[in-house]
């Protein structure tokens, strides 16, 4: 609670932390777009999979995270075993601490209780919708920062939980030429497309593209991860060897 | 599929879980400690160096189309890339992909 209190001093906190949630809505309601598809996919396969309704909303709704959740059920049907499936899936959600560490700085000072909820809702929007929003306003409050990223979450979970429902109903109803499966790489080019505006940020980009591209003969899916950290690290060093030349 | 309903309950657990873990990690051991400098700045392109490896794979060896490249789903991801890179707009990105998409797949390559 400690948070709450040390931004609670200014009279016009009320209005401005609506306002700060209100943006985040706004800035994420484009995501359903592909959220939805994304999320009929997992209940479409997770049902022709043999799980029951409940079963996929469980599934769901305590992962919350829709390319590891793919992974387990693809691997699922290769009939792999239950070690394999658990830590290949989280491999895949390894990015979701470099996030956790990506917003410390930013929600850091939050209460743990705040902290906990952020990161039960910490996905791929969430995460790059409210970094992008704090480095433009650098000047924001906790509070604010807290509502603006329950705003980019607040359409976001429930559409996510909703569809899967639906796709898992409707199964296989669904016609392939929808192409559900395009929706999650659509989905992340618009994200990280507007963010190539620096050097050291397309210079990251190529080198995790180039990698994830040439490792993927790695175990595991590890691949990802080695090109996700040489990228950060390729990023971190151009933007020292500008910051020296200038 | 061959997993009992105890060993699919343990996976959904298991992955939720664990997931849970990951996401708190930093938040919650970390909090208001400050990170090292250099850690910071490696944090500020996490985005743009974990999101473009992912999508790479999936737009030029698609599963739905058995991994082989099909064009519809490259030049859309393209027509997304640059729609959001020249109008900063994630919407219009996303629908102008979505529709050179299903053009495409409707009238040139289906």
């Amino acid at each position: 609670m400690q948070a709450e209190q040390n931004t609670s001093g200014s009279a016009g906190d009320g209005p401005s932390v609506r306002r700060a949630f209100l943006r985040g809505v706004l800035i994420s309601s484009p995501f359903l777009l592909v959220i939805v598809p994304f999320a009929m996919l997992f209940g479409v396969l997770a049902t022709e999979a043999g799980m029951d309704l409940l079963t996929v909303m469980a599934f769901t709704v305590a992962v919350f995270a829709g390319s590891s959740q793919l992974t387990a059920l693809q691997l699922m049907q290769d009939n792999a075993p239950a070690a394999v499936i658990l830590a290949t899936s989280l491999a895949v959600n390894l990015r979701m601490s470099m996030y956790s560490a990506a917003l410390t700085p930013w929600l850091g000072r939050l209460s743990l209780w705040s902290r906990a909820w952020v990161a039960f809702l910490l996905v791929d929007q969430s995460y790059a919708a409210s970094v992008a929003e704090y480095e433009r306003n650098p000047k924001m409050s906790n509070a604010e920062r807290l509502a603006y990223f329950f705003g980019t979450v607040v359409l976001v979970a429930p559409f996510w939980y909703l569809a899967t429902g639906v796709g898992a109903i409707l199964g296989a109803q669904i016609p392939p030429e929808l192409a559900l499966d395009f929706a999650m790489p659509l989905s992340f080019i618009a994200l990280t497309a507007p963010m190539l505006r620096t050097i050291p940020h397309l210079v990251a980009a190529f080198t995790s593209v180039t990698l994830a591209l040439t490792l993927t003969w790695l175990p595991w899916s590890s691949g990802i991860l080695v090109a996700a950290i040489t990228a950060m690290l390729a990023g971190a060093f151009t933007e020292m060897a500008l910051e020296k030349r200038a | 599929m061959s997993y009992s309903t105890a060993e699919i309950w343990f996976l959904i657990i298991g992955l939720g879980v664990g997931t849970f873990l990951l996401r708190f990690s930093f938040l919650g051991l970390i909090g208001s400690r400050e990170l090292p400098v250099f850690f910071q700045r490696m944090l500020r392109y996490t985005a743009v160096a974990v999101l473009p490896g992912i999508v790479a794979p999936l737009v030029l060896w698609p599963a739905a189309a058995g991994g082989e490249l099909e064009p519809a789903r490259l030049i859309a991801a393209v027509v997304t890339g640059a729609l959001g890179w020249y109008l900063r707009n994630m919407l219009l990105a996303i629908v102008g992909g979505a529709v050179t998409f299903f053009l495409l797949q409707a009238f040139v390559f289906g």
